[in-house]
């Protein structure tokens, strides 16, 4: 603190009190209505106040299976988010981080025509061009497989970028020292640019695994085997009931634990994610 | 390292996922479908008695989103050769599955080929006739059939004064006034405005929304709905407005709460929201016939219905279609119907379910549920009041929607309206034309 | 196997490359090789195919083929509702980018003061974050209802006629809400970030000459942190631009009569919901030129150093 002036740190709390009790009203809406029973949400006035049925709900949400008993239960469901967002996240920077490390430390032929290459991706989402690339993903025999689902939303260079900002601040002088000591390219890489680079992969991965758990049309479009189902397309089942009252206090619920992964993921890496964004001149 | 990792497992995958589908004994028939929530497991149900029926196929329901993504996916999945066997399209995109004569098998034909008997008569006339050819030839199954009614509220009314039922748009305006006169923000609302207001109004009255026997007898027809009637009867319920005696709730059902929370008293919308009125209603309601414009007609025809049919793709092995035949012979047997109709709401599709129904007391225990099935069988259809069949009609309504919104917020009259939704919808109708020639 | 530095040459692109590097071997394509073949089956060998539909009329299972030259552009440019689409994308993307940072900066700039507590504000705040757009859509729409949403009888109460359902400046507003709150906490994180790696001792220093906070912050803090404020702009200008639809899609479908119809939004509507590919690749191609435009716009501006 620079100086004390209770006044004014009262009004920060008092500011950043008010401010999260705006952004996390949603939240909060969410977790009362899981609280209900289902017509509860449909009457006027939606109550503020959590109802009795939290437990009632969590164990309908997590025991019965999605479309009936027959079908896979939440537990499924999140598994299948889990492995599709982590797929996104881990082979994004992979491949993201090697091909920046060849286009900033190696001078090869056609080297600004693949840096184009893969810059041009940078932010189309897969939503624009969502036929033709179901057309490959079928001709490749993907469809109904997790690679299926993730390789497409791998497609894109936001990572690419970002890891080459990073490591076009990292001094030559690393290098220079690495090869001193006899380390080839790919001992460097391995030794001193992802030690370096840890925070901006923790940042990234923050990113892309959030990014990867909210997908919900590709993984939809490209699976009919309702066993690899996400737990987004659990919840946009759940609201699509037609002319049914949508079972909110469920849809509510398995809406919660559909955030518990993702939160978790956030507030565990919040210190690395915000010391991975401050941190790029090293 | 990594890499080579990635790859192995992608390799691994692959193989594993071809393994699963292909140590299956029985026949598979797939059945991608758009109902989620209760109904989803429902149609489980239905396929896991039909499964346990016999033993040689095995029907595997997939939920695919909603009508339009499951509609959308199931034409991707065309374009790359992986379709499944059954795929449920709402009644809209009709017109687009007809016209795709290379990918759809006709269900007339499939149970020609096959060798079933099949008897169009045993089917409700205004529910088949949605999905005939003009000469009469069925071309998808019917599954989930609905059609608007009039939802009212029976103890606001009899707080209002209101004996009679309204059963004319004249008697609504005076109805409304009155339940407005009683305390009620509104007196009506609808939703699913293109169907209930453009499509059941015309059908309901005998008027034409299209050229060319309402799109059945080609593909060169043209809308017109921008017709006085229409115009006539959307200016003066905007004129109601102003004074509060109709509210307009948004698309689709949006605007049910308005109506079981006790805003209005009356809600125009599909017979399937009897579940739902159910549950969340916590007064007395009950269920009328659409009303008439005494204006433009003197006896009211019929109205047509929404909702999906099951379409059967070709391009599947010879052997899937045994299935598929037994299987759709199978869920219009009457005892699935009955069932199916009771549980959804949904009108049945044959005579025998609906006289299943009464047998068992369905109607004398929720009365009003037959509703529905009056309107429908009125009278013998008629072009104007068998159905639509118009290219890219998904758009069409989105663009009734639009204008019809235009029309409530004042931006537009209904005139100005109704000739801008024509003039637009014409031009998907020759885009239509263009690519399915 | 390592080469000596190279002298450092004035050739254009050099300086996207380190002045010290490798030397040429077959090691660099190995390195490239995954995320080029990704982006070759995944990304260009789509595009080509939606450049190639683009010229033509189709039928939605593609059993029937024109090719028409340039006809679905000539239509598209001559659709009124989709040029009022470029509008209205321009509006609601400055808007949810505006909202958004603001929200974020004021309360990140609040948070910076604070010691006590920090981790829970910004844990409690990070949350919606974690939402899916198809949820976060379902969630507003649930609190701006006409009928039951929660502060409808706030707004009818200070003499707002609420719907949204008709009324068209209002499903923009509450869109632009709903997109803009998905955001905020991504931004407050790059602020927060941004303003902890300003060196302590620059603001005590100001703080001994007898600047006031706000002083300090209007001089100090936001120059420092306006490469961030940068960064996020783009970023968020982007996420309104592409990442939105699910929001629009769950709240509004593009209406009322068009309201909130997007670039995106339509590209899927005409597309995904229309079956109309040729119509829908056309606009794809559009966009993909806007894309390849800001992304140089992107390149030439952070090429200027300016860090995250």
């Amino acid at each position: 603190m620079i100086e004390n002036r209770p006044l004014i740190t009262f009004l920060a709390h008092a500011t950043i009190i008010l401010g999260i009790a705006i952004v996390a009203f949603p939240i909060w809406i969410t977790f009362v209505a899981a609280s209900h029973d289902a017509v509860r949400m449909t009457q006027v006035p939606i109550p503020l106040w959590p109802g009795d049925q939290f437990f009632v709900n969590l164990k309908i949400a997590l025991t019965r299976g999605l479309g009936g008993a027959q079908g896979p239960t939440a537990a499924t469901l999140l598994l299948n988010s889990l492995i599709t967002a982590l797929m996104i996240a881990v082979g994004k920077i992979v491949i993201s981080m090697l091909s920046a490390f060849a286009i900033v430390y190696f001078r090869f032929p056609f080297r600004m025509g693949f840096f184009w290459m893969i810059f041009v991706t940078l932010m189309l989402p897969v939503e624009v061009r969502i036929l033709p690339t179901f057309k490959v993903v079928a001709d490749l025999n993907l469809l109904d497989s997790y690679w299926g689902m993730t390789l497409p939303l791998i497609a894109s260079a936001t990572a690419t970028f970002m890891f080459r900002q990073v490591f076009l601040t990292i001094p030559d002088e690393m290098l220079e020292a690495a090869r001193i000591d006899g380390a080839g390219p790919m001992r460097f890489f391995w030794d001193i640019l992802i030690p370096m680079s840890r925070t901006n992969i923790a940042a990234l991965f923050v990113i892309l695994f959030i990014y990867g758990w909210n997908q919900y049309l590709w993984p939809l479009l490209i699976t009919t085997d309702s066993s690899l189902y996400t737990i987004t397309i659990g919840i946009k089942n759940l609201l699509n009931s037609a002319e049914l009252t949508p079972e909110w206090n469920i849809i509510m619920m398995t809406a919660l634990l559909a955030m518990i992964p993702p939160v978790l993921v956030v507030v565990t890496m919040q210190k690395m994610f915000v010391k991975g964004l401050t941190e790029t001149d090293k | 390292m990594k890499l080579s990792k990635f790859l192995v497992g992608a390799a691994a995958a692959t193989a594993l996922t071809g393994m699963a589908s292909g140590a299956m004994a029985v026949t598979e028939i797939q059945w991608w479908h758009a109902m989620g929530g209760a109904n989803g497991e429902r149609v489980n149900k239905i396929a896991a008695d039909f499964n346990a029926s016999q033993s040689e196929y095995k029907v595997v329901p997939t939920n695919k989103g909603n009508y339009t993504e499951t509609m959308t996916a199931a034409i991707a999945a065309f374009r790359a050769g992986k379709q499944p066997d059954i795929v449920q399209v709402f009644e809209v995109g009709t017109a687009t599955m007809m016209a795709a004569k290379g990918a759809v098998y006709p269900v007339y034909k499939l149970m020609q080929d096959e060798g079933e008997s099949f008897d169009i008569n045993a089917y409700l006339p205004a529910v088949v006739s949605y999905y005939q050819t003009s000469n009469g030839k069925l071309l998808s199954m019917p599954f989930n059939s609905s059609t608007p009614v009039l939802w009212y509220n029976k103890d606001a009314f009899k707080k209002a004064g209101i004996t009679k039922v309204p059963s004319t748009w004249d008697e609504m305006k005076t109805a409304s006034e009155k339940l407005v006169a009683s305390g009620m923000k509104c007196g009506f609302s609808f939703g699913w405005q293109s169907w209930v207001m453009i499509e059941n109004y015309s059908a309901w009255h005998n008027l034409p929304i299209g050229t060319r026997e309402n799109g059945y007898a080609g593909l060169d027809t043209e809308f017109t709905f921008n017709n006085a009637a229409v115009k006539n009867r959307l200016q003066k319920i905007y004129d109601w407005s102003k004074k509060g005696l109709f509210k307009y709730g948004g698309r689709r059902g949006d605007s049910l709460s308005m109506f079981t929370n006790g805003e209005c008293g009356m809600w125009m919308n599909s017979s399937a929201y009897y579940g739902a009125m159910k549950a969340q209603a916590k007064f007395d309601f009950g269920q009328a016939m659409l009303p008439l414009d005494t204006e433009v007609a003197k006896k009211p025809q019929n109205s047509i219905i929404g909702g999906a049919t099951l379409w059967v793709l070709k391009g599947k092995p010879k052997s899937h279609y045994k299935g598929v035949a037994l299987f759709l012979k199978y869920l219009s047997s009457p005892k699935v119907q009955a069932w199916w109709h009771q549980e959804t709401g949904y009108v049945p599709i044959t005579t025998a379910a609906y006289k299943l129904s009464e047998e068992q007391g369905f109607y004398k225990s929720n009365p009003g549920t037959d509703t529905a099935i009056h309107e429908l069988s009125l009278n013998q259809p008629t072009p104007n009041s068998r159905g639509l069949r118009f290219g890219n009609f998904v758009q069409v309504r989105d663009i009734i929607n639009e204008e019809m919104e235009n029309i409530w917020a004042g931006k537009k009259t209904a005139s100005q309206a109704m000739d801008d939704a024509v003039a637009r919808g014409n031009k998907l109708l020759r885009k239509f034309e263009k690519a399915n020639r | 196997m390592t080469g000596g530095p190279l002298p450092h040459s004035a050739r254009r692109n050099e300086h996207m490359l380190k002045r010290v590097h490798f030397k040429p071997s077959l090691l660099p394509f190995l390195l490239v090789a995954p995320q080029i073949v990704i982006t070759i089956v995944f990304f260009f060998w789509p595009a080509s195919q939606a450049l190639y539909q683009s010229f033509l009329v189709e039928d939605a299972f593609g059993l029937s083929t024109e090719f028409v030259w340039f006809d679905n552009f000539i239509e598209l440019f001559q659709d009124p509702h989709y040029l009022g689409a470029f509008q209205r994308t321009a509006y609601f993307s400055l808007s949810v980018a505006f909202i958004a940072m603001f929200s974020a900066l004021v309360l990140a700039a609040m948070a910076d003061r604070i010691v006590r507590g920090a981790t829970t504000y910004r844990t409690l705040l990070i949350w919606p974050y974690a939402i899916a757009p198809v949820l976060a859509g379902a969630l507003w729409v649930f609190m701006f209802d006409p009928t039951l949403g929660i502060f409808v009888y706030a707004l009818n109460a200070i003499g707002i006629d609420w719907n949204y359902k008709l009324n068209g400046d209002q499903a923009m507003t509450l869109v632009i809400l709903a997109s803009a709150w998905k955001q905020i906490a991504y931004n407050f994180l790059f602020f927060i970030a941004a303003m902890q790696s300003i060196p302590r001792s620059l603001i005590e220093a100001a703080a001994i000459d007898g600047a006031g906070p706000l002083r300090r912050f209007t001089t100090i803090i936001f120059p420092l942190i306006t490469p961030t404020s940068f960064f996020l702009l783009v970023v968020n200008v982007v996420y309104a631009f592409f990442d939105t639809f699910g929001v629009i899609d769950a709240m509004t479908q593009g209406g009322p009569a068009n309201a909130t119809q997007i670039l995106v939004y339509k590209v899927y509507y005409d597309g995904f919901v229309g079956l109309d590919l040729g119509g829908s690749a056309a606009q794809s191609v559009v966009l993909m030129a806007i894309v390849i435009l800001l992304t140089v716009v992107q390149f030439r501006f952070i090429e200027r150093k300016v860090e995250y």
